[in-house]
């Protein structure tokens, strides 16, 4: 175990080293695929190794930072799910990224992308394996820096600069109170996370309270739950497309990661308001995420709104877990977590296909608005099809994994209708039905990104001529997709291993609950079943079935090709198709109280006479409700006092000076007030 | 019979039946608007007929408008495979609940409405868009309406529920169960383009939700296509039957057993045909912003069977 | 439940049939023998306004009617030349109107048969040498059968539409 982890950190560092040593051509961005190819690899095996064959792994550095307290590793069930599943979607956007870096040729971005990409995997694949707060803290700190480095690489536009400004500031603000929250936890005693553990249990309800705010403000603002996910639409999109899949894939979770290690671990669970207020937070996560990534025609931008509505989605489960820890009821605390924790590994998959696709689309057009492309299912028919497998699984459409892990969040919200406070039973009830409004919404969503994207007619002349990705960038989403299958399939076998990480932490005693008999998955006290296994192979052989006959008894007459229907109209041109902002039109009728949309119209005629008109140009809006009302006071306050502080950046030296000595003065007035030597 | 040789056999007769039903509703509505109509076996008629029809396919269009129909088929299919038809316990429950049952329907949704797209008609793009609307605004009913059923019976899983109740029949009047077949009517008309959410023979183009997605289809595929919205139909009037009022389904795999609960069930899916027919007669179609009103309707009543379920277990 | 007393108190009106002259209907080729057999039973119909006065058209909405009730011959109107096995043609072709009757018929699958309603669609009727009409309907499609009349009644156009599918019931 330790020279695999050895390997881990060894393959990223050769691959950071080699992007920054061997230029900005073609050796160069495959040799920094291939570092971070090889560390991938190994950090999956570690994690394999914590999760199958139960190795338990630690390592102490006390070298490195030592005055701070040094740093220490270890490796247990929970962050190896972490592990596994960063290594699952940073193996494949590295090989995407050794094609997709062709668009730096010759540029310095390559290289920076290329060592930067390796920092960010590195420290990322650091973070589930943090043993104490310093080294968690070190290289969460890294992951947030080098991230933004990343997505600052096309720093000339200008919206990509405000990105990257918004994306800082919030993972300094949730650092600051991730800082705050593991100064109170240590101050029951300092140490790695085990000591940190048994400490919790001395310390007041109050600052127990604190501690779980405080992660939940921090690790929050990293996932991107509302009303902290403004840099996710923003950051997401200006990133490279790679870069986007291993944020949206990976990143996020590890605020879930982040949260689960504290409020679960650490803490060892707490009263119910912070499952209650979890859950909540989730629900309207997953909900406000949809609808307003329905409203989203950027691809990329709807992608990112879907990452907040799927940590929402796996923040349900994890607020679940949490409710039903506190109320005493461990096996539905199991199933929800074990729900939240599938949805966390499977969402990594499939929104990284998502995401790799979206930068194919990218870098074969140009363009990521879905109202100029269309028809890239002719020129680009694998990115086509592999897009469309991960558009399946986002919907939670059978038989693949993301309806896997939304059955399980189904079932395990159920259990709270019963649950003795009748609070519990409505917080339940309507989690219930907003998980399932989500999931019918992402389903539209996903007709119409993929069907305005990739069928019909092209409407611009950049997306008629499109081409097919290069092969390591389809070999890349290939992967992710053939795991979107077997992550379905394979479920009754993963399913009960989570369980048996999970029971632990939320106090079963014996035995995990199994979670599936056979090839089926089933609840706790048998509530449900259902064997994706069985599912898959019916719809197959019914389809197969199905095809065979109608082949055999339909008319033997060749299939004709015509014109597209059209009330016998002369020509169809592109502009008489239907577009995103079209399609998702009757949804934001339906919604209006959520968008306050606005519409703008206005007609140009001609001089000569007022019934001809030369132009109509129309421009729709909607509400940002988080920037306007949360941040725009808050960011408009902060430059005020700034603005007031500056006064005392004068520039003169003996103002500083003074300053200086006032300083000096005030800290051994301090010192010698409270009797300290 | 073996119970793993019910399931085919299951699909095969809702297979059957299905056009019948359809055409069923159709007589019905001809007589009460006073005229003869077209006998009740008219659709086995219009299948046959467009089996052995050319198929012309758009210029525009790609694989996925000739492989859609085979997948709604395919996924309503497979659907029959896990509804209580005839008998329980049925042979697949443990494959599938009655949430596998919704999203294998929303998967049928899901590729018609990207089939709709992709000739690059503005009907085809309407009907998807319209559709999936109604089919996201159904989603949180039946998620509900399930739950509602599945705390009572214990279970979510078909066979559990259509058994408990015959083991309870009392149960059958609860007013969780009541107001969650309420509930799952209306969702029964919106999912299947019944009026008043939408006409299933209208021929405006601006009035169609699922017509307009298959406007481009011809010969075999509209075939399966419009067979399988039959099945759809007969997948939920099951639904509603056999899990609200499961007497007469088989319990042993006699003969016997078995021929009693396909006549029940062709009684109840006439009732059912009855009531929609009656239904579409006195109500006219509902203007499609006013739709979302309706499906909230029957959201609440899905709310208020499961707090009915809950509070008096 | 006034509506339910008045349907019971009206009953079926659907009259049958009669046998019609054969001055009115005109077979103009011979429908072949598999499309006889495929579309005895259930026809599907797709009517298409090629610039008449709609005078045929409100005659063509009363075969829906129940008095008249097209359907219990097992024919039904759709929405789309895709679902259709035959097109009922009205009206003069005008030239606005030309290239979308060809088109829909081309866009109709094989096989299928024309039917054209009225004096107009076989004759021009009272357009005939006008500057907006482009000629007779057998000018742009092939057609099976003429239906004359100005408007044809009902009756009429259902046993043209009888005598395209030979089905003898007429």
């Amino acid at each position: 175990m330790r020279a695999l982890f050895l390997l881990l950190i060894a393959g990223y560092v050769s691959g950071a080293a080699a992007a920054l040593a061997l230029g900005t051509g073609a050796l160069s961005r495959w040799a920094s695929a291939l570092g971070a190819i090889v560390g991938a690899s190994a950090g999956l095996a570690l994690a394999a190794g914590a999760c199958i064959r139960g190795a338990a792994f630690s390592l102490d550095a006390p070298g490195f930072f030592g005055p701070v307290g040094g740093m220490a590793f270890t490796l247990d069930p929970l962050g190896a799910v972490f592990l596994a599943l960063t290594s699952l979607v940073a193996a494949p956007s590295a090989l995407y990224g050794a094609g997709y870096a062709r668009l730096w040729e010759g540029r310095p971005a390559l290289r920076q992308v290329g060592f930067m990409l390796n920092v960010f995997l590195l420290t990322m694949s650091l973070v589930p394996l943090a043993g104490g707060t310093l080294t968690f803290l070190l290289v969460w700190e890294g992951m947030s820096l080098s991230s933004y480095f990343l997505v600052m690489t096309e720093s000339d536009q200008p919206e990509v600069v405000s990105a990257g400004q918004w994306y800082l500031a919030m993972t300094q603000i949730g650092l600051a109170c991730l800082l705050g929250s593991f100064l109170l936890l240590q101050s029951g005693g300092p140490g790695g996370f085990s000591a940190l553990r048994a400490a919790a249990l001395t310390l007041p309800p109050g600052t127990r309270d604190a501690v779980f705010a405080l992660a939940l403000i921090g690790f929050g603002s990293k996932a991107g739950l509302i009303p902290l996910h403004v840099w996710l639409p923003r950051a997401h999109p200006a990133a490279p497309s790679h870069v986007s899949a291993l944020m949206s894939g990976a990143m996020i979770k590890m605020g879930i990661y982040g949260l689960l290690r504290v409020s679960l671990d650490l803490l060892g669970g707490g009263p119910a308001w912070w499952g209650g207020l979890v859950l909540a937070l989730g629900a309207v996560s997953a909900l406000l995420g949809v609808l307003y990534a329905l409203m989203e025609h950027d691809l990329k931008s709807l992608l990112a709104y879907h990452s907040v509505e799927n940590i929402g989605l796996i923040t349900m489960g994890v607020g679940a877990g949490l409710l039903f820890g506190s109320l005493q009821m461990p096996a539905a605390a199991t199933l929800a977590l074990v729900a939240a924790l599938y949805h966390t590994v499977n969402h990594a998959v499939f929104k990284g296909l998502l995401f790799l696709g979206a930068g194919a689309v990218l870098h074969a057009t140009g363009m990521r608005d879905m109202n100029r492309l269309g028809g890239l299912i002719r020129g680009m028919p694998w990115t086509a099809a592999l897009f469309l497998v991960g558009s399946a699984a986002i919907s939670g459409l059978p038989p693949l994994n993301g309806f896997v892990s939304e059955w399980l969040l189904f079932q395990s919200l159920l259990p709270g209708i019963g649950a003795p406070s009748p609070l519990v039973a409505v917080l339940m009830v309507l989690s219930l039905g907003m998980l399932a409004l989500t999931a019918g919404l992402c389903a539209a969503c996903f007709v119409k990104a993929f069907g305005i994207t990739f069928l019909a007619i092209p409407r611009s002349p950049e997306a008629a001529a499109a081409h097919e990705a290069s092969w390591s960038m389809r070999a890349g989403m290939v992967v992710l997709a053939v795991a979107c299958l077997v992550l379905s399939i394979g479920a009754f076998e993963i399913v009960p291993r989570l369980s048996s990480f999970v029971a632990p932490l939320v106090g079963v005693a014996g035995s995990a609950p199994s979670l599936s008999v056979g090839l089926a998955l089933q609840t706790p006290g048998g509530f449900a079943r259902m064997s994706p296994v069985l599912v898959a192979a019916g719809l197959a052989l019914v389809v197969l079935t199905a095809w065979l006959a109608v082949k055999a008894f339909a008319s033997r007459r060749p299939v004709r090709v015509g014109e597209t229907w059209g009330c016998g109209r002369v020509v169809q041109t592109p502009r008489m198709e239907y577009t995103a902002t079209a399609f998702a039109e009757p949804l934001r009728r339906i919604f209006a109280a959520v968008y306050r949309p606005s519409e703008d119209v206005s007609i140009d005629f001609h001089p000569d006479s007022r019934y001809f008109v030369q132009s109509i140009s129309y421009h729709s809006a909607i509400v940002p409700w988080f920037e306007r009302y949360l941040y725009a006071p808050v960011i408009s306050r902060v430059r005020s006092w700034s603005e007031r502080v500056l006064a005392l950046q004068s520039g003169s030296a003996h103002a500083y000076l003074t300053y200086l000595v006032l300083a000096l003065v005030l800290l051994l007035g301090w010192l010698v007030v409270t009797g300290q030597p | 019979m073996s119970p793993w040789l019910l399931g085919p056999v299951q699909a095969a007769m809702a297979l059957l039946l299905a056009p019948g039903l359809v055409g069923a509703i159709r007589w019905m509505k001809a007589r009460l608007q006073n005229r003869s109509g077209a006998p009740p076996w008219q659709p086995y008629l219009e299948l046959r007929k467009l089996f052995a029809k050319e198929v012309v396919v758009s210029n525009n269009a790609s694989w996925l408008f000739r492989a859609a129909p085979f997948i709604v088929f395919g996924s309503t299919v497979a659907v029959t495979l896990l509804v209580p038809l005839l008998a329980v316990p049925l042979p697949f429950d443990g494959a599938g609940d009655l949430l596998v049952v919704v999203y294998l329907l929303l998967l049928g949704t899901f590729f018609l409405a990207l089939a709709g797209l992709d000739p690059g008609s503005p009907f085809g793009g309407m009907g998807a868009s319209r559709e999936m609307t109604v089919a996201a605004l159904a989603e949180p009913t039946m998620a509900l309406a399930i739950f509602a059923l599945a705390w009572s019976a214990g279970s979510t899983n078909l066979g559990h529920i259509a058994a408990r109740m015959l083991a309870t029949p009392s149960e059958a009047l609860a007013p969780g169960h009541v107001l969650a077949f309420a509930a799952i009517f209306i969702v029964t008309l919106a999912e299947t383009g019944r009026l008043p959410v939408d006409n299933p023979a209208t021929h405006l183009e601006l009035t169609m939700i699922h017509e307009a997605m298959v406007l481009e289809y011809s010969g075999r595929y509209l075939a399966l296509i419009e067979w399988a919205a039959a099945l759809k139909l007969l997948v939920f009037f099951t639904l509603l039957g056999n899990l609200f009022a499961p007497w007469g389904i088989a319990a042993a795999l006699t003969p016997g057993a078995l021929l009693w609960a396909a006549l029940t069930l062709a009684l109840k899916l006439l009732a059912l045909g009855g009531v929609v027919a009656l239904v579409e007669t006195h109500i006219a179609k509902l203007r499609l912003f006013r739709v979302p009103e309706l499906l909230s309707a029957s959201f609440i009543l899905a709310l208020l069977a499961v707090t009915a379920s809950f509070l008096l277990r | 439940m006034g509506l339910i007393s008045k349907i019971l108190r009206t009953g079926i009106v659907t009259e049958p049939l009669a046998a019609g002259d054969g001055e009115i209907v005109h077979l103009v080729r011979e429908v072949d023998a598999e499309a006889r057999r495929l579309f005895g039973r259930a026809l599907g119909i797709r009517e298409v306004d090629a610039g008449s006065c709609n005078g045929c058209e409100i005659e063509i909405t009363g075969l829906m009617s129940p008095v008249y009730d097209s359907e219990r011959f097992g024919f039904h109107f759709v929405a789309s030349p895709r679902h259709a096995d035959l097109l009922l043609v009205t009206g003069p072709v005008t030239r606005n109107m030309e290239v979308p009757l060809r088109k829909t018929y081309d866009a109709t699958p094989d096989p299928k048969l024309v039917v054209a309603v009225g004096d107009c669609a076989r004759t021009c009727g009272v357009f005939a040498g006008s500057y907006a009409v482009a000629g007779s309907v057998d000018s742009v499609v092939p057609v099976d059968v003429f239906v004359d009349g100005c408007p044809p009644e009902p009756a009429h156009i259902l046993r043209g539409i009888l005598t395209a599918l030979q089905s003898g019931r007429a």
